[in-house]
């Protein structure tokens, strides 16, 4: 059993008289620890399939197996849990909140999970520890750099030990050099902790880390190739 | 499964950054639950004046009064004529089963003298029974007695107020005054009554026995006549049929048919001083509900800044959907909120209405009465409020779909 397997999902949005295909029967599979990157132009239809693994939109048909399980019928709160407990988001323009300290940014899925405030601030003081945000706790993320406020939302994304990390454009916003750090942080996160991690780019260098890159164009895929891996060497070298 | 004091500190941060705006939305709770209680007070203060008003002219009152007379075909006005005696009040208490007591009274304006100060008073002749009928206990002495009013001695019960204004600091008791020039003997003072429901001094007044006032004072070529009776019934349930048995008895002592006009008339006070209470209380009422309006509008603003914070932090939501928020999460953030701004508008607008009512009190000397059932409700309402008002802007907050909310600009 795959974790992800889609099958010939399509998603149709009605602005007005147009009806927009923005996916077209798209079938593929994704399995525990792979290093995705899709990539394609915009309007390809890559963000709309990355909201759709991440339970966020549901397809206008087709299905999608998480684990297994159809995700065409569940309820809203049951996506919401899965998004809670399955799947780490990590956004362009990182969407933390604002005028909350980077601990509590990262304490909230551990709060909408139920977990206790004692429990819920050491987890997420770890969390931020993995990602090299020790002492910065209490930072507002106007008080941290582009590439801080990217960290506090991986550790977020991380923080319930979720099986599937989702990014979108994660490198978008920041400088070559934060790029890269981010980057790496995705590659050792695949390799030391085996998590799957689907990540959204249209920078070669950056779909250059991972292992596999699906190609999107006009709603279709249009090519899907798996390299060797570079990344354990990469990691030799340095 | 929800976590309530996590919820409940999102919520209070989110007030908390909106300082101005979450006071200026307290403001209208406030003033609503202010108004509320402020006005209920004023209009309870008011009907409780009465009601002790009602107490103190004497519960279940009935005053006899002498009625218009017709001599020669000309009617006389009400009251013309003395055609009450002291033989119809004895014989009301004696016949009419449904009265307690009975109390005729005969007096009026006079000059009181003692030592070198005199003061004008109300001298009414009464009978013992006249401290039962208006529920008047002495403050100190004792009353004078059916003996007294059988030989007509020259004794009296005197008010506050004209012991103050004649005696001073003196003792009043056993001390002779002269009323009329006729010499009296102080037996008893009487209790402090305060204002009448008409705003007379009750304590402005001395009564002497009945007979005494015939035969001494306020004597006319009608010997053995009184001005008024006045008749305690036994019982509130009592006091219509008290004034059927007195009229039908005086009726016939008077001997008057059926077919003629009475020459007398009953009328019963306390009747007429519920009626008063009633009309007071609905003003209470109205009051209330003129001020409810205000809380209204209050609700509304709590809904309108809720709905402009809902649409404001649709990122917020969408974040907070993205990461694993239920709808009962987002529903409860925002509801906390309302009732947090309600809860907190309802407690300052009771501090506020409690001064409001004490301030007016002290300026225009209105009694006013904050009743705790008026806060604990104007509590409770601002409660609702919150919730009902919340729920609302709550539910669109819920509704929203994860990924329209997140790209929400």
């Amino acid at each position: 059993m795959s974790l992800i397997e889609v099958r010939e999902i399509s998603k149709t949005y009605h602005l007005g008289d147009i009806d927009l295909d923005v996916l077209k029967s798209v079938t593929t599979t994704i399995d525990q620890g792979e290093f995705v990157a899709v990539m394609g132009p915009s309007g390809s239809g890559k963000s709309t399939f990355m909201n759709m693994l991440g339970c966020l939109d549901q397809p206008s048909s087709g299905t999608y197996l998480l684990e297994g399980v159809d995700v065409g019928s569940l309820s809203r709160d049951d996506l919401a849990e899965i998004r809670n407990k399955k799947i780490g988001f990590v956004f362009q323009g990182f969407n933390l909140l604002s005028r909350t300290s980077a601990i509590e940014n990262v304490e909230l899925p551990l709060l909408y999970d139920g977990i206790h405030a004692r429990e819920r601030h050491e987890r997420a003081r770890m969390a931020l520890k993995n990602v090299g945000l020790e002492g910065r706790e209490d930072h507002r993320p106007n008080q941290l750099s582009g590439g801080q406020q990217q960290r506090v939302a991986i550790a977020r994304a991380l923080v319930n030990e979720v099986p599937i990390i989702l990014a979108d454009e994660p490198t978008g916003n920041l400088d070559t050099k934060t790029s890269l750090e981010i980057m790496e942080l995705f590659v050792k996160l695949n390799l030391d902790s085996h998590i799957t991690v689907i990540l959204v780019t249209h920078e070669p260098d950056i779909a250059a880390y991972s292992k596999r890159i699906i190609k999107f164009i006009d709603g279709r895929i249009v090519s899907d190739e798996s390299g060797e891996d570079k990344n354990i060497d990469r990691f030799v070298i340095n | 499964m929800i976590n309530i004091p996590s919820t409940i500190k999102i919520s209070f941060r989110a007030l908390w950054v909106n300082k101005m705006r979450s006071t200026l939305t307290m403001l209208g709770i406030i003033i609503g639950v202010g108004a509320v209680i402020a006005m209920v007070a004023v209009g309870t203060g008011a009907s409780r004046q009465i009601a002790e008003q009602i107490a103190s002219m004497g519960s279940n009152l009935l005053i006899v009064m002498p009625g218009s007379t017709t001599s020669g075909g000309v009617r006389m006005g009400a009251g013309s004529q003395p055609t009450l005696s002291l033989g119809d009040s004895d014989a009301i208490l004696k016949e009419c089963s449904a009265v307690e007591e009975v109390a005729p009274t005969l007096g009026g304006g006079t000059q009181v003298v003692f030592g070198h100060l005199n003061w004008s008073t109300t001298v009414t002749g009464t009978t013992p029974g006249m401290l039962t009928v208006r529920d008047w206990p002495l403050a100190s002495g004792r009353p004078f007695t059916q003996q007294d009013v059988k030989s007509a001695t020259k004794v009296c019960l005197v008010g506050q107020t004209v012991i103050d204004n004649l005696f001073g600091s003196q003792n009043p008791m056993g001390q002779t005054i002269r009323i009329k020039n006729v010499p009296f003997t102080v037996m008893g003072v009487l209790s402090v009554k305060g204002q009448s429901t008409q705003g007379q001094d009750q304590d402005d007044v001395i009564y002497v026995p009945v007979t005494t006032s015939q035969k001494k004072l306020f004597g006319t070529q009608f010997p053995g006549m009184v001005r008024t009776i006045m008749v305690k019934a036994r019982s509130a349930e009592d006091l219509s049929t008290a004034e059927q048995q007195i009229t039908e008895l005086l009726r016939q002592r008077h001997h008057i048919s059926q077919k003629q006009d009475l020459d007398f008339t009953v009328r019963n006070l306390t009747q007429i001083m519920q009626a008063r209470e009633q009309s007071t209380q609905v003003m209470t009422l109205l009051l209330g509900a003129i001020a409810s309006v205000s809380l209204l509008v209050g609700g509304i603003g709590i809904m309108n800044i809720m709905l402009v914070s809902v649409t404001e932090r649709t990122r917020e939501i969408g974040i907070r959907m993205a990461i694993g928020a239920k709808t009962w999460d987002i529903r409860l953030q925002f509801i906390i909120e309302a009732l947090t701004l309600s809860l907190i508008g309802g407690v300052i607008g009771i501090i506020a209405g409690v001064s409001t009512a004490m301030i007016l009190s002290s300026i225009s000397g209105w009694p006013t009465v904050v009743s705790p059932l008026s806060i604990l409700l104007a509590f409770g309402f601002s409660g609702f409020i919150g919730i009902f008002f919340g729920f609302y802007p709550a539910y669109m907050a819920s509704l929203l779909n994860p990924i329209d909310a997140l790209r929400y600009e």
